[in-house]
Protein backbone atom coordinates (compact mmCIF):
# COMPACT_ATOMS: atom_id res chain seq x y z
CA UNK A 1 0.00 0.00 0.00
CA UNK A 2 1.38 3.44 -0.89
CA UNK A 3 1.93 6.17 1.71
CA UNK A 4 -1.12 8.06 0.44
CA UNK A 5 -3.30 4.92 0.61
CA UNK A 6 -2.18 4.25 4.21
CA UNK A 7 -2.94 7.85 5.08
CA UNK A 8 -6.45 7.98 3.62
CA UNK A 9 -7.25 4.54 5.06
CA UNK A 10 -6.14 5.72 8.51
CA UNK A 11 -8.34 8.82 8.25
CA UNK A 12 -11.36 6.82 7.06
CA UNK A 13 -12.30 5.59 10.53
CA UNK A 14 -14.25 7.62 13.10
CA UNK A 15 -12.47 5.94 16.03
CA UNK A 16 -9.06 6.90 14.68
CA UNK A 17 -10.19 10.46 13.96
CA UNK A 18 -11.42 10.64 17.56
CA UNK A 19 -7.99 9.47 18.78
CA UNK A 20 -6.39 12.21 16.68
CA UNK A 21 -8.73 14.75 18.29
CA UNK A 22 -7.73 13.47 21.74
CA UNK A 23 -4.07 13.89 20.88
CA UNK A 24 -4.72 17.32 19.41
CA UNK A 25 -6.38 18.35 22.68
CA UNK A 26 -3.49 16.93 24.72
CA UNK A 27 -0.37 15.78 22.94
CA UNK A 28 2.08 13.20 24.29
CA UNK A 29 -0.34 10.82 26.08
CA UNK A 30 0.27 7.25 27.24
CA UNK A 31 -1.98 4.39 26.10
CA UNK A 32 -3.74 4.37 29.49
CA UNK A 33 -4.41 8.11 29.30
CA UNK A 34 -5.80 7.72 25.77
CA UNK A 35 -8.08 4.87 26.88
CA UNK A 36 -9.77 7.07 29.51
CA UNK A 37 -12.85 8.90 28.21
CA UNK A 38 -12.94 6.67 25.12
CA UNK A 39 -15.62 4.10 24.45
CA UNK A 40 -13.11 1.60 23.07
CA UNK A 41 -11.30 -1.43 24.45
CA UNK A 42 -7.61 -1.07 25.22
CA UNK A 43 -6.93 -3.60 22.46
CA UNK A 44 -9.02 -1.54 20.01
CA UNK A 45 -7.11 1.62 20.86
CA UNK A 46 -3.79 -0.22 20.43
CA UNK A 47 -4.84 -1.42 16.96
CA UNK A 48 -5.99 2.06 15.90
CA UNK A 49 -2.72 3.57 17.16
CA UNK A 50 -0.75 1.05 15.06
CA UNK A 51 -2.68 2.11 11.93
CA UNK A 52 -2.10 5.80 12.73
CA UNK A 53 1.60 5.13 13.29
CA UNK A 54 1.92 3.22 9.99
CA UNK A 55 0.33 6.21 8.22
CA UNK A 56 2.86 8.50 9.99
CA UNK A 57 -0.02 10.40 11.59
CA UNK A 58 1.39 9.60 14.98
CA UNK A 59 4.91 9.62 16.39
CA UNK A 60 6.03 7.74 19.48
CA UNK A 61 8.64 8.68 22.04
CA UNK A 62 9.84 6.81 25.09
CA UNK A 63 10.26 8.71 28.31
CA UNK A 64 11.73 6.20 30.73
CA UNK A 65 9.34 3.24 30.66
CA UNK A 66 6.44 5.33 29.39
CA UNK A 67 5.51 5.26 25.71
CA UNK A 68 4.12 8.66 24.72
CA UNK A 69 1.98 9.23 21.61
CA UNK A 70 2.24 12.45 19.62
CA UNK A 71 0.04 13.67 16.81
CA UNK A 72 2.10 14.18 13.66
CA UNK A 73 0.33 16.68 11.39
CA UNK A 74 3.00 16.69 8.65
CA UNK A 75 1.12 14.17 6.40
CA UNK A 76 -2.05 16.29 6.77
CA UNK A 77 -0.10 19.28 5.46
CA UNK A 78 1.01 17.11 2.54
CA UNK A 79 -2.63 16.19 1.79
CA UNK A 80 -3.50 19.87 1.96
CA UNK A 81 -0.69 20.80 -0.44
CA UNK A 82 -1.46 17.94 -2.81
CA UNK A 83 -5.26 17.66 -2.71
CA UNK A 84 -6.74 20.94 -1.51
CA UNK A 85 -4.46 23.86 -2.34
CA UNK A 86 -4.33 23.26 -6.09
CA UNK A 87 -8.11 22.93 -6.36
CA UNK A 88 -8.57 26.13 -4.37
CA UNK A 89 -6.62 28.28 -6.78
CA UNK A 90 -8.99 28.27 -9.79
CA UNK A 91 -11.92 29.07 -7.51
CA UNK A 92 -10.10 32.02 -5.97
CA UNK A 93 -9.13 33.25 -9.42
CA UNK A 94 -12.77 32.98 -10.57
CA UNK A 95 -13.86 35.09 -7.59
CA UNK A 96 -11.15 37.66 -8.33
CA UNK A 97 -12.18 37.86 -11.99
CA UNK A 98 -15.84 38.24 -11.01
CA UNK A 99 -14.98 41.05 -8.58
CA UNK A 100 -12.94 42.85 -11.22
CA UNK A 101 -15.72 42.53 -13.79
CA UNK A 102 -18.37 43.82 -11.38
CA UNK A 103 -16.18 46.75 -10.37
CA UNK A 104 -15.46 47.61 -13.99
CA UNK A 105 -19.21 47.54 -14.74
CA UNK A 106 -19.75 49.97 -11.87
CA UNK A 107 -17.39 52.47 -13.45
CA UNK A 108 -19.36 52.63 -16.70
CA UNK B 1 11.06 17.76 34.38
CA UNK B 2 7.52 16.55 34.92
CA UNK B 3 5.51 16.29 31.69
CA UNK B 4 2.85 18.61 33.12
CA UNK B 5 5.37 21.45 33.41
CA UNK B 6 6.57 21.23 29.83
CA UNK B 7 5.12 21.97 26.44
CA UNK B 8 6.42 20.08 23.49
CA UNK B 9 5.61 18.38 20.23
CA UNK B 10 7.21 15.72 18.06
CA UNK B 11 6.93 15.95 14.30
CA UNK B 12 8.15 13.31 11.91
CA UNK B 13 8.53 13.16 8.18
CA UNK B 14 10.09 10.53 5.93
CA UNK B 15 11.99 11.98 2.97
CA UNK B 16 13.27 9.91 0.07
CA UNK B 17 16.80 11.32 0.08
CA UNK B 18 20.20 10.64 1.69
CA UNK B 19 21.49 11.64 5.12
CA UNK B 20 24.11 13.92 3.52
CA UNK B 21 21.60 15.68 1.28
CA UNK B 22 19.10 16.25 4.09
CA UNK B 23 21.81 17.53 6.44
CA UNK B 24 22.90 19.96 3.73
CA UNK B 25 19.27 21.08 3.29
CA UNK B 26 19.07 21.79 7.03
CA UNK B 27 22.34 23.74 7.27
CA UNK B 28 22.93 25.52 3.93
CA UNK B 29 21.43 29.05 3.95
CA UNK B 30 20.66 28.95 0.21
CA UNK B 31 18.82 25.66 0.67
CA UNK B 32 16.97 26.78 3.82
CA UNK B 33 15.71 29.94 2.12
CA UNK B 34 13.93 27.85 -0.53
CA UNK B 35 11.67 25.92 1.84
CA UNK B 36 11.59 28.24 4.90
CA UNK B 37 9.59 31.10 3.35
CA UNK B 38 12.69 33.03 2.24
CA UNK B 39 14.12 33.13 5.78
CA UNK B 40 17.91 33.42 6.09
CA UNK B 41 19.84 31.39 8.67
CA UNK B 42 23.29 32.36 9.92
CA UNK B 43 25.23 29.80 11.94
CA UNK B 44 28.70 28.25 12.17
CA UNK B 45 27.13 24.81 12.92
CA UNK B 46 29.55 23.96 15.72
CA UNK B 47 28.79 23.42 19.39
CA UNK B 48 28.39 26.89 20.89
CA UNK B 49 27.85 28.60 17.49
CA UNK B 50 25.30 31.39 17.55
CA UNK B 51 22.24 30.72 15.41
CA UNK B 52 20.12 33.46 13.90
CA UNK B 53 17.12 33.63 11.54
CA UNK B 54 16.17 36.77 9.64
CA UNK B 55 13.44 37.76 7.19
CA UNK B 56 14.32 39.08 3.70
CA UNK B 57 14.04 42.66 5.07
CA UNK B 58 16.76 41.85 7.63
CA UNK B 59 14.49 41.80 10.71
CA UNK B 60 15.15 39.07 13.28
CA UNK B 61 12.69 36.23 13.78
CA UNK B 62 14.57 33.91 16.13
CA UNK B 63 18.02 33.63 17.74
CA UNK B 64 19.86 30.98 19.70
CA UNK B 65 22.86 28.72 19.98
CA UNK B 66 23.89 25.24 18.92
CA UNK B 67 23.79 23.21 22.15
CA UNK B 68 24.74 19.87 20.59
CA UNK B 69 25.73 18.89 17.08
CA UNK B 70 26.63 15.51 15.57
CA UNK B 71 26.62 15.78 11.74
CA UNK B 72 24.74 14.36 9.89
CA UNK B 73 22.49 12.82 12.58
CA UNK B 74 21.53 15.23 15.30
CA UNK B 75 21.55 18.81 16.52
CA UNK B 76 19.98 20.68 19.41
CA UNK B 77 19.30 24.40 19.07
CA UNK B 78 18.53 26.80 21.92
CA UNK B 79 15.72 28.73 20.26
CA UNK B 80 14.50 32.14 21.35
CA UNK B 81 11.71 34.00 19.61
CA UNK B 82 12.59 37.61 18.73
CA UNK B 83 9.63 38.99 16.82
CA UNK B 84 6.62 38.74 19.10
CA UNK B 85 6.89 40.12 22.66
CA UNK B 86 4.60 37.55 24.32
CA UNK B 87 6.58 34.70 22.75
CA UNK B 88 9.95 36.30 23.48
CA UNK B 89 8.90 36.71 27.12
CA UNK B 90 8.66 32.92 27.49
CA UNK B 91 12.45 32.66 27.14
CA UNK B 92 14.48 29.97 25.40
CA UNK B 93 13.06 26.73 24.00
CA UNK B 94 14.95 23.70 22.68
CA UNK B 95 14.63 22.31 19.20
CA UNK B 96 16.10 18.85 18.59
CA UNK B 97 16.56 17.73 15.00
CA UNK B 98 17.30 14.02 14.41
CA UNK B 99 17.99 12.18 11.15
CA UNK B 100 17.84 8.40 10.79
CA UNK B 101 18.06 6.31 7.60
CA UNK B 102 15.00 4.04 7.20
CA UNK B 103 14.31 1.83 4.14
CA UNK B 104 15.78 4.05 1.41
CA UNK B 105 14.51 7.23 3.04
CA UNK B 106 15.54 9.42 5.97
CA UNK B 107 13.31 9.81 8.99
CA UNK B 108 13.47 13.40 10.17
CA UNK B 109 12.22 14.03 13.70
CA UNK B 110 11.73 17.53 15.10
CA UNK B 111 11.11 17.85 18.83
CA UNK B 112 10.45 21.35 20.07
CA UNK B 113 10.07 21.87 23.81
CA UNK B 114 10.04 24.47 26.55
CA UNK B 115 10.03 24.08 30.33
CA UNK B 116 6.66 25.71 30.94
CA UNK B 117 3.06 24.51 30.65
CA UNK B 118 0.72 25.76 27.90
CA UNK B 119 3.42 27.63 26.05
CA UNK B 120 2.30 30.11 23.39
CA UNK B 121 5.68 29.77 21.71
CA UNK B 122 5.20 26.01 21.26
CA UNK B 123 1.68 26.60 19.90
CA UNK B 124 3.07 29.19 17.46
CA UNK B 125 5.97 27.06 16.18
CA UNK B 126 3.78 23.95 16.02
CA UNK B 127 1.78 25.70 13.29
CA UNK B 128 4.87 26.61 11.28
CA UNK B 129 6.78 23.33 11.32
CA UNK B 130 4.32 21.19 9.26
CA UNK B 131 4.45 23.72 6.40
CA UNK B 132 8.24 23.90 6.56
CA UNK B 133 8.62 20.10 6.66
CA UNK B 134 6.12 19.58 3.85
CA UNK B 135 8.02 22.13 1.75
CA UNK B 136 11.36 20.51 2.59
CA UNK B 137 10.10 17.04 1.64
CA UNK B 138 8.63 18.34 -1.58
CA UNK B 139 11.82 20.25 -2.47
CA UNK B 140 14.09 17.24 -1.89
CA UNK B 141 11.81 14.74 -3.63
CA UNK B 142 10.51 16.83 -6.54
CA UNK B 143 12.71 19.95 -6.69
CA UNK B 144 9.75 22.25 -6.00
CA UNK B 145 8.14 23.78 -2.94
CA UNK B 146 4.39 24.09 -2.39
CA UNK B 147 4.26 27.18 -0.17
CA UNK B 148 6.38 30.28 -0.68
CA UNK B 149 5.02 32.71 1.91
CA UNK B 150 4.49 32.41 5.65
CA UNK B 151 0.95 33.36 6.69
CA UNK B 152 2.16 34.36 10.17
CA UNK B 153 4.97 36.72 9.11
Amino acid sequence: MSDADLLFKALADPGRRKLMDRLHAHDGQTLSELCQHLDMTRQGVTQHLAVLEAAKLMAVQWRGREKLHFLNPVPLQEIYDRWIRKFERPRLKALRDLKRRLEEDGED
Amino acid sequence: MNAANRSHFVYVTFIRTTLAKLWEALTEPQFIRQYWFKTTVECGWKKGSLWKMTRPDGSLTDTGEILEIDPPRRMVIRWQNEWKSELKAEGPSRCTIELEPVDGAVKLTITHEIDRPESKLITAVSGGWPRILSNLKSLLETGEVAITTHPGH
